[in-house]
């Protein structure tokens, strides 16, 4: 996943990837991902639970949106600090 | 975080040691404009198809790096799981495939007025690409012509 991204960025495209294992994202360095809590097979939390996908979405939305990181910005989800 | 613990010893062993290839340096495409004036792609590695779309190939060994389009009106019980591997529980997928390909929440971003506009296609990739050169020389770069010709400006990248 973190090569695509890479890849879009380099050609303007800004990237935001949802990420299961911290390990993984330290070692490959995306440019821009949210590190989620989650299972692998559940990376936008629970099935048929659209207020959690959404609120795992935008938390990732909002790292597009923030002018204040620097590559890699790899980022914790945290699903009690958005109430 | 997703920790190691939900894999098998093998798994585990196969992540520590394996060869991630690092990005470096790390790019950076900040937004241009704000997303509610954007148009957003969505990339995905959890091996859907349409129905009666050609899945990815189980047998390539190292992995099968193709993708395929998956319109972004599409209903998402058109959508069929493929992946290969074993190693994650793909019981949530078969009960929502917005869990890892949220179709539905897209559109409720698009019709919120979050996003500006939504990629006329989305990527499907299977992922488990344990030799990622072929994909890393041909497959990504044919993506990334793809979205840049929708006129894709930022894209949400979800694993499985």
């Amino acid at each position: 996943m973190g090569l695509i991204a890479a890849e879009l960025e380099r050609h303007g495209i800004s990237t935001v990837v949802i990420q299961l294992l911290r390990l993984v994202a330290e070692k490959v360095r995306p440019p821009r991902a949210l590190m989620v809590p989650f299972r692998h097979g559940y990376p936008l939390d629970t099935p048929n639970d659209p207020a959690k996908q959404i609120a795992v979405i935008e938390a990732a939305l909002e790292l597009l949106e923030d002018p204040a990181l620097e590559p890699p910005a790899l980022v914790d989800f945290s699903p009690e600090a958005r109430g | 975080m997703g920790d190691m613990s939900e894999f098998s010893l093998p798994v585990r062993a196969f992540i520590k040691t394996y060869r991630w290839r690092r990005i470096d340096p790390v790019p950076w495409a900040p937004l241009k404009k704000p997303l509610s004036e954007s148009r957003v792609g969505l990339v995905s590695t959890a091996g859907l198809t349409l129905s009666g779309q050609k899945p990815c190939s189980k047998e390539v060994k190292g992995g099968d790096p193709c993708y395929r389009e998956i319109p972004w009106d599409t209903e998402i019980s058109q959508l069929v799981e493929n992946h290969r591997s074993d190693s994650w529980d793909h019981t949530g997928v078969e009960q929502d495939m917005n869990v890892a390909f949220p179709l539905d929440r897209m559109r409720e971003l698009l019709e919120q007025g979050r996003v500006g506009s939504l990629a006329e296609r989305y990527l499907s990739f299977m992922g488990s690409v344990t030799s990622p050169g072929r994909m890393v020389r041909d497959i990504i770069p044919l993506a990334c012509d793809n979205l840049l010709r929708q006129e894709v400006e930022a894209a949400l990248l979800v694993p499985v």
